[in-house]
Formats: structure tokens, C-alpha cells, sequence
């Protein structure tokens, strides 16, 4: 943890229950998320595909699609909800104070516009008052922070000329320009070859440290959320089930679906070894099971997790986990 | 800061020279898929001919398309006269060369009209979607309930006889097929990851309907509205030899071709020869159009 971090929440979710109201009934894909982010921290959200991390990660900039709905919960940035805004006032914050990176950098660029043009538009986008040029002046020094070599030609081309790792530059680029406060990475280097995901996780922690950006990494590489993060919050099915501080969770995991999930990793690979999987699927969340949502898969699962949800329990200062297994008293 | 990969770093001249070879290559096949179906060179003769003939049309005529010489009316086709003269003796031929500059004037004026048109209201009942898209894509199926010709002339009659109304009418009947096509379109894209990410910089709705939307749209519109031109034409003959387009003494085909038809059995050629340019005209239009769908189509090139 660097000299940065502080105390203050930047954002706090509370409460958060997204569902989407599909034809074959009614998904509940977030269930009362409470997670917040301090100023100058980084937190990593972590959990299989379809837990809902992603669809956190949209709900904090409220762009839920129908039929999805916010349901309830309040996403409090710097004392304002973002949920009671305005469309209007959620443009503002969008893109100028909470930036996200997306999952596939050559998907998420405009195929059809001039790279170097994508990242002054986020400029224009948020002061109509910047001319071209300096938005283009701009651009191009921001290319250059990302490390994309000859910027004034690189900026001149189209997305599918690019490389992935050029893509993902641009794209840090386009969404770091602003200076946003708060930057959501979701999956920033998954579609990435490993050895260009090393160099963007790199280039990321550097402009975040210069720039003093918040971070919040969705991921599902333990690795990367081990290396760059302070806290990591564990999803499942649409629960928080443990969050903490990344060594304490990582190193002494609490609940069984963390303990699990870091069994998963393998270790010193050798080539005989079966790896390890939890049994069993993510329950469909078209019906989750009451109780608590990993009981069906649990090892330590006891009768009453069938029935009642277990509420969350704070081990020490910073490390919550909901478990009864680790119930008070 | 991380290195730049070896893949990265592409040479500027590499990627310039690659960039060149795949237009020039796609020209090339063009080129090959275009030659390779005759119908199709023979549509772009004909509209290569009709172009030169618009552009030199003052040239080409051999009298003036208005003076009448009413002691020479009705002459069959002959030396001076090339296709005769009409019932108020004026030159056939000339006229028709005229003509078809009227003709062009129509079909592009349709067509910078109703495409954007229809354009702009495709992308944004696709993109608002919800009771927009209810509201305009039903007002667009009562448009195309009607049969073109029918719905034109309705609106040519009820905006009154004359050339600029004939255009509008068409350019109005017009508009529902584009718009149909822009939604399509619009729908196909406005959920991908790009869409998202410009939202998540915040851009808003006019912004990404205009400048993210709207340029997808347009190759499969720009096809489309090339293949309507020999509709376009035909309407426009059809509502001017109602007398709802183009007024005397404008040299306009449709309204020639209504002109001599009282003449039909004993001087066949006032109308017939318009008749024909229409004919030709629009067969290649047609035959372009049927032929540029090929020569697009990314399937074609496979072979």
C-alpha cells in the first residue's frame, strides 16, 4: 500500500441490486452489493465469469440497458449519488471524473474513425469549448504517455491496423486523457497475448501514480489482482462473499469459495498433477438458491446455509467475509 | 514505461506500402468481377453514355428543343429531322438530348433528398428505440403500404403540378425503404463494445446517433439508393406524363412521351423515341445496379 491511499471514500456502493427483467423471468444479477474505493486506492474485484462483476462495474456509471434495471442501493461518488442524477449531470461524470476501460481494446474503438480523432473526442466531448486543435495537441501528447511510438502517424490510423497491445494503448489513452479521479478496468488485459499483458499492466500503474487515480480492476487473474491491488472484494453469483485487504484475503483466505477459488491457481506446474476445480456450476440466477448462494457447491455447507442468507461478518478492521462459519460468538 | 513489441513496431513504410497493395488489390478484383459479367459493363455504357450526352447536350442537339415550327409539325424521321418532329414541330432528337439532363437533375435530386432523409430517421428510431421507433417505423410501414407510383402521385397532386413538387413527391415516397434499412443497420451496431465506450466517455445521444452511428449506415444506404435509380427515373416519367411532373414546354421524357400519344397509330415516333431513351435509361440503371451488388458482395471475391 503506497503514501496515496487514504481513508476517504471516493465511492461507496451500498446496497446495489441490479436485475433484468428477461422473457424467461426475472435475473437477479446483483443482490445488495456494498463495496466502496478510497481515494488513491486500488481495489480488485475478483470471481468467475457471470458473478456479476461487470455488471457492477456498468451499474456504478449507470449504464444499464432495459432489460436490466437498477432496482435499489445508492452509488455515492465524492457525496453525490450518482443514481438520483440527471442524465445530463451522469454524462458530466462519465468519461471526465469515472473513466472504464473495456475487455476488447479493437472492439471499442470506432472502427470506421481515425484513432488519434477517438481520443480527442473524449476531450471535445466534455468541453465544447476546446477547438480541434488543441484537443489534437492533446491527444497526441497522451499518445505518447502511453508509449505509442511516432504519434503523429500511429494517430492517422484506423483501429484494424492496430495490434491488440496498441488498441489497449489507445484505448488507455482515450480514457485517461481526462484525468478521470476514479478509473474502472474491467478485464483491461484478458483478450491480450501474456506477453504484452505484463507491458499494459505496467503502462497502467504508471499513468494512474502520475495522473493519482482511483482504481477499480475487474478480473479474474488473482495474479494481476495480487500485483496491483489493496484491497480485493471476491464475488459469487451476485454476492460479495469476502473482501479485505489483498494480502490478508490471499494469503488466508476465510471463505470457502476463496479458499476454492485460490486452490484453482495452479502452482509449480507439474505436469502430472489433476488440477483443482470446485464442484459443481455458478447457480442459475434466473432462480438462486435461498440461503447462501455457494451452499450448493460448499464443502463446509451446513444446514441452515440452505435457509438463511449469512450476513456479513467483519473479522478484523478491514477483511469481511460472509460465512456462518465465521459467524460472532 | 513498457517497451514497444517487435509487432508494434511495424515499419511506417511497411504498413503504408501493405495498406496500398490491399486498395489496389481490391480495385483489381473489382475490376475482374465487373469485366467478368457483360450485363453489367453494358449497364455502365449506357450510363457512361448517358452522362457524356447530359454534359454535352448543347453540342449534340442539332435545333433549339423549344422553337416551334408549326409548317413542320409531324415530319417523320428524316435527315434534319433525326427522330422527327413533334405536333408543335419541334426537334425530337434534340429534345431528347435535353431531356436528359432533366432526367439526372431528377434522379440525383431524389436521392440527396430521401437517402439522408430516410437515414436520419432509420438511425434514430434503431438507436432511441422504444416509442420513437414504434411511432416512425409505423408511420414508415403506412408509406410503404402504398405502391410507389400510387404514393407519389398522390403527393405530386396534392402538392401541386411542377417539377420541384414531382421531385419532392418522389423524394417523400421514397424515404421509408432507407429508413428501414439505417434501423437495420443502426440496430446491428448500437449495442457493440464501441457504442459502449464512447458512452462510457460520456458522449451523448445526438453525438453517437451523428458521428458513430450514421457513418456505419452508409455504405449498405449508398448500394441501396444506387439500385433505386431506375425507379427513381420511372416515377419520375410516370408523373410527368400524368402532367403532375415536369410542365410544357420543359423536354422532359414522361411528358414527351404523353404528348404524341394522341398521335400514336399514324406518327408513332413523337412518343415512341422518348419512350425508348426511358427504356434504356432505366435498363441501365438496372443492370448497374445488379451488377455493383455482385462486385460489393465480400462473397464474390472469394473465387
Amino acid at each position: 500500500m503506497d503514501a496515496r491511499v487514504t481513508n476517504q471514500p471516493l465511492l461507496r456502493v451500498e446496497d446495489l441490486c441490479i436485475r433484468f427483467y428477461t422473457l424467461r423471468g426475472v435475473v437477479h444479477a446483483l443482490d445488495e452489493i456494498t463495496l466502496h474505493v478510497n481515494t488513491g486506492e486500488s481495489v480488485g474485484i475478483v470471481g468467475e465469469t457471470g458473478c456479476g462483476k461487470s455488471i457492477t462495474a456498468r451499474g456504478i456509471l449507470r449504464l444499464i440497458d432495459p432489460p436490466g434495471r437498477i432496482v435499489k442501493g445508492t452509488v455515492n461518488f465524492e457525496g453525490t449519488d450518482l443514481l438520483s442524477l440527471s442524465e445530463r449531470d451522469i454524462r458530466k461524470i462519465r468519461g471526465s471524473q469515472i473513466s472504464m476501460i473495456m475487455q476488447e481494446p479493437k472492439m471499442s474503438l470506432n472502427p470506421s474513425m481515425r484513432v488519434g480523432k477517438q481520443v480527442a473526442e473524449t476531450l471535445m466531448v466534455h468541453d465544447r469549448s476546446l477547438n480541434k486543435r488543441a484537443a489534437r495537441a492533446q491527444a497526441l501528447e497522451m499518445l505518447a504517455a502511453v508509449a505509442i511510438p511516432d504519434p503523429g502517424r500511429m494517430s492517422r490510423r484506423y483501429p484494424h491496423e492496430l495490434s491488440g497491445g496498441m488498441a489497449q494503448r489507445i484505448m488507455i489513452a482515450m480514457m485517461l486523457v481526462t484525468r478521470p479521479k476514479l478509473l474502472i478496468a474491467d478485464e483491461p488485459t484478458s483478450a491480450l497475448d501474456v506477453t504484452i499483458q505484463a507491458q499494459i499492466i505496467d503502462l497502467m500503474n504508471d499513468l494512474i501514480e502520475q495522473i493519482g487515480s482511483s482504481v477499480l480492476m475487474i478480473s479474474h487473474d488473482l495474479g494481476v489482482v495480487a500485483e496491483t491491488c489493496d484491497r480485493v472484494i471476491v464475488m459469487y453469483a451476485g454476492n460479495v462473499v469476502e473482501s479485505g485487504r489483498v494480502t490478508d484475503v490471499l494469503r488466508d483466505p476465510q471463505h470457502p469459495y476463496t479458499q476454492g477459488l485460490l486452490k484453482t491457481l495452479p502452482d509449480q506446474v507439474d505436469a502430472d498433477d489433476v488440477l483443482f476445480s470446485i464442484e459443481g456450476t455458478v447457480p442459475s440466477l434466473l432462480a438462486p438458491p435461498t440461503g447462501c448462494r455457494f451452499a450448493p457447491r460448499c464443502p463446509h455447507v451446513m444446514e441452515r446455509c440452505r435457509v438463511e442468507v449469512p450476513p456479513i461478518t467483519p473479522l478484523s478492521s478491514d477483511h469481511d467475509v460472509s460465512c456462518f462459519l465465521h459467524e460472532p460468538g | 514505461m513498457a517497451e514497444i513489441t517487435a509487432k508494434d513496431a511495424l515499419n511506417h513504410d511497411e504498413i503504408r506500402r501493405l495498406r496500398l497493395d490491399a486498395r489496389r488489390r481490391y480495385l483489381r478484383d473489382s475490376y475482374v468481377l465487373w469485366r467478368r459479367n457483360p450485363i453489367t459493363v453494358v449497364g455502365t455504357l449506357i450510363i457512361l453514355t448517358l452522362l457524356l450526352i447530359a454534359a454535352a447536350a448543347p453540342l449534340l442537339a442539332t435545333h433549339d428543343p423549344y422553337n416551334q415550327i408549326l409548317a413542320e409539325r409531324l415530319l417523320p424521321p428524316s435527315a434534319d429531322y433525326w427522330f422527327g418532329s413533334d405536333n408543335l414541330g419541334r426537334d425530337i432528337y434534340s429534345r431528347v438530348i435535353h431531356g436528359s439532363r432533366l432526367t439526372l437533375m431528377i434522379a440525383i435530386l431524389v436521392a440527396i433528398t430521401s437517402g439522408p432523409l430516410g437515414l436520419m430517421i432509420g438511425v434514430v428510431a434503431g438507436y432511441l428505440g422504444g416509442a420513437v421507433d414504434e411511432i416512425l417505423m409505423r408511420v414508415a410501414d403506412i408509406f410503404l403500404a402504398f405502391p410507389k407510383l400510387i404514393l407519389a402521385i398522390a403527393f405530386a397532386a396534392a402538392l401541386g403540378a411542377g417539377l420541384e413538387n414531382a421531385i419532392l413527391a418522389i423524394a417523400i415516397a421514397n424515404w421509408p425503404g432507407y429508413a428501414r434499412l439505417a434501423r437495420a443497420e443502426t440496430l446491428a451496431v448500437r449495442n457493440s463494445d464501441y457504442i459502449q465506450a464512447i458512452r462510457v466517455l460520456g458522449a451523448g445521444r445526438l453525438r453517437i446517433m451523428f458521428l458513430h452511428v450514421t457513418p456505419m449506415c452508409l455504405s449498405t444506404l449508398i448500394v441501396r439508393v444506387s439500385l433505386d435509380m431506375g425507379a427513381i427515373i420511372l416515377i419520375a416519367a410516370g408523373l410527368g406524363f400524368l402532367g403532375l411532373g415536369a410542365q410544357p414546354p420543359s423536354p422532359e421524357w414522361g411528358l414527351m412521351v404523353s404528348d404524341g400519344r394522341n398521335y400514336i397509330v399514324d406518327q408513332w415516333w413523337v412518343s415512341t423515341l422518348p419512350g425508348t431513351a426511358i427504356l434504356i435509361v432505366v435498363l441501365g440503371f438496372n443492370l448497374v445496379g445488379d451488377g455493383l451488388r455482385d462486385i460489393l458482395d465480400p462473397h464474390q471475391r472469394q473465387s
